[in-house]
């Protein structure tokens, strides 16, 4: 009733422990990798962190760091249990060790699994993120006196010339914000002066961008102020403009960005994973063989490498009645005073025939 | 000695064909369009050409070593060996030149960017002429990347009309009164395009009307330093090339020095193999050297075969001149 039992060979043994032994090395370069990406996908958020509000976005690249750690060590180790695998002398060495390390590959591989639908399943998190930080960003673009927001212009700056795009949605974001400080407002003239009037909250806004949203690409010099005024420009509609000014918004050019590295890193994740699966798939028939080898006692015989005994069922139930008893380890079973040999039927094998042998007589 | 056979040729055949990679990259693509001529091509050409000369030299270099550890298999080599260190040699020597070229073409790279930077800035608002239509697009790419603003410096853009006339109205007294003002008909501002403009600047941008104080509101154009790039384009992309130029001269030295001893030890190599050649014990010692003769006879020795060559069709028979005299012999004079 063994789950996917395969025979193993002497020779088939060997060949699965040195295949192995490679197979783990390559996956501590794996665990390598997974490292880096982590570092990368944290390289990349830091660098955008004004334009990001608080969020658990950081969470992605610390497990992808952790596990990676945690993937060469363990693949570390499972090198050497299988370069010793060879010889079954050596295996006795590991044979207490190889069960436990394998529940811990197990849940391992699993963690890696959650590792790769994280970096999938981040979409949501990313566009609250974005969403916030790009509006406190262009909030606070005129603030270059105040400590702690003074760089924020150039970081919007730079974004907007770098991904070419425009405002939170669209140019039109930079209407309703007042992005030119006032100590550059000359407060004497009439019309800065009616202009504040007329906004409730006494906001300086105009129709106008800063000049990282003009076009790289438009045939005429940029028009940045009065962008919706026809008749302030020669030759101009802006309702057919599309050069003049970035169209995109900047919170989906960012998302897309995001979105692309995310993928390609889960991608990576996910195929890694599967590679995790099969040296560990690979560990455990080779431990499962080896220690029927070692019971039936012939290190040249012919062994069954399984994954695991009994059917799932099975080996839930006792599972789950090991740790039931787990927790009853101080309590005595009464029923026969405490005597387990009591009421067991006998169950010793006489040989083919199970005839019980005639008693010797006794010398006097 | 036959170890560092093995490992020098490959770690050399390994470096040249990074730098193989990098000599591309050389030259901006984009840049090119600013550069009014291209003799500073020849450069990363010869770079790219002896990079690939010199894989085939470190693998022929590789081979001859492996064979010599056994005497029986160097003899075939024997022929092969002379013109291979000739041009061994001359494309060694042409890695040094190409690095002294850097340096040397720094005065020809600077004029080529001001003439181009210069035509670039004249042709900025032709938009509609074919031919001319990315000068635009570029100039403003190239200041943004390198931080710069026009030739020398931002007042280039005075002296130029970089609005074209098909977005000024004609109609409006300012345009005509300031075209009329202007010798050659052309509309000159004291504004600059929005490429110019320095992000880290506190203030919102000003690119129009940049030496009228009165018209912005606390704003003194002469101690205003952060509003626009002060820095030229030129001095921007000479400091730039001269950079690359610093990293990658200095790898190919390294590379040339690698290269030289590599030479010089499969020289010594074969010398040493050839005195043992046609002896019965091959064990005994022998004495290697870098030149027969002193150096002035071995190049002539390998010249005199390359002349022989070019001389091939020169007939100077003395008692044949009396026949040839009135037919007249071709003999080319080199």
């Amino acid at each position: 009733m063994a789950v996917l039992p395969i025979k193993f060979t002497k020779t088939k043994r060997d060949k699965l422990a040195q295949v192995l032994w490679v197979l783990n090395w390559i996956s501590v370069v794996t665990g390598i990798i997974l490292f880096s990406l982590g570092i990368f996908l944290k390289v990349e958020i830091n660098k955008r962190q004004d334009l990001m509000a608080e969020s658990q976005l950081q969470s992605v690249p610390n497990m992808l760091i952790a596990v990676g750690l945690i993937a060469c060590v363990i693949n570390f180790l499972g090198g050497k249990i299988c370069y010793d695998c060879v010889d079954t002398n050596k295996f006795l060495r590991w044979k207490l060790v190889m069960l436990p390390y394998i529940i811990c590959t197990f849940f391992f591989t699993l963690s890696v699994l959650v590792g790769a639908l994280m970096c999938y399943s981040m979409h949501g998190q990313l566009e609250e993120a974005l969403t916030l930080g790009l509006r406190d960003a262009m909030r606070y673009y005129k603030d270059t006196d105040t400590p702690g927001r003074c760089f924020l212009k150039r970081t919007v700056d730079q974004l907007q010339i770098q991904f070419q795009c425009c405002g939170n949605e669209g140019y039109r974001d930079w209407f309703q914000i007042q992005w030119v400080s006032n100590r550059y407002l000359d407060m004497s003239q009439r019309e800065v002066v009616d202009r504040l009037r007329s906004n409730v909250e006494g906001k300086y806004l105009m129709d106008g961008v800063p000049f990282s949203c003009c076009n790289v690409n438009s045939p005429r010099p940029c028009i940045q102020y009065q962008i919706t005024n026809n008749s302030a420009h020669f030759n101009y509609d802006f309702h057919t403009e599309e050069l003049n000014l970035w169209m995109k918004g900047c919170r989906q050019a960012l998302r897309d960005y995001y979105t692309n590295i995310m993928h390609s890193v889960g991608l990576t994740v996910l195929i890694i994973w599967l590679f995790e699966l099969s040296v560990l798939t690979g560990v455990r028939y080779l431990q499962t063989s080896l220690e029927n080898v070692l019971r039936q006692g012939d290190p040249e015989c012919e062994s069954d490498g399984w994954l695991l005994e009994n059917s799932f069922v099975e080996t839930a139930r006792s599972n789950f009645n090991i740790i039931k008893h787990l927790g009853k380890f101080n309590q005595i079973n009464i029923s026969s005073n405490g005597d387990p040999n009591i009421d067991k039927p006998p169950t010793a094998h006489y040989g083919p025939d199970n005839v019980p042998p005639k008693p010797l007589p006794m010398a006097s | 000695m036959l170890l560092s056979c093995y490992v020098f040729p490959h770690q050399s055949a390994r470096v040249l064909e990074l730098h193989l990679l990098s000599s591309p990259s050389f030259l901006h693509h984009g840049d090119t369009h600013v550069m009014d001529n291209t003799d500073i091509h020849c450069v990363p050409n010869t770079l790219m050409i002896v990079g690939l000369a010199s894989m085939g030299i470190n693998y022929f270099a590789s081979r001859i070593c492996q064979d010599a550890l056994d005497p029986g298999r160097f003899p075939r080599w024997k022929t092969f060996l002379k013109p291979y260190f000739g041009c061994s040699v001359f494309f060694t020597t042409l890695m040094l030149i190409s690095v002294i070229l850097s340096y040397a073409m720094k005065g020809s790279l600077e004029t080529s960017l001001k003439i181009g930077l210069k035509n670039g800035i004249r042709f900025y608002k032709d938009t509609d002429t074919p031919g001319r239509c990315f000068q635009k697009q570029t100039i403003d790419h190239l200041q943004m990347e390198f931080q710069c603003c026009g030739n020398n410096d931002y007042k280039d853009w005075f002296e130029v009309q970089w609005i074209s006339n098909r977005y000024l109205d004609f109609s409006s007294k300012e345009v005509k009164d300031c075209i009329k003002s202007n010798v050659d008909g052309r509309y000159l501002v004291d504004g600059v395009p929005f490429s110019c403009c320095n992000p880290s600047s506190p203030r919102p941008c000003i690119q129009y009307k940049i030496t009228n104080n009165t018209a912005h509101y606390n704003y003194d154009h002469q101690t205003e330093e952060l509003n626009i790039f002060i820095r030229g384009c030129r001095e921007a992309l000479v400091n730039y090339y001269m950079g690359l130029m610093n990293t990658i001269g200095a790898v190919v030295l390294s590379v040339f020095l690698l290269q030289s001893s590599v030479l010089a030890s499969v020289r010594l190599l074969q010398t040493s193999m050839e005195a043992v050649a046609g002896q019965e014990n091959v064990e005994i010692e022998t004495e290697g050297y870098l030149l027969e003769k002193g150096v002035k006879e071995t190049f002539m020795e390998y010249v005199d075969p390359v002349l022989k060559l070019l001389l091939l069709n020169q007939v100077t028979p003395p008692e044949a001149k009396p026949e040839a005299g009135a037919t007249g012999t071709t003999t080319t004079t080199s």
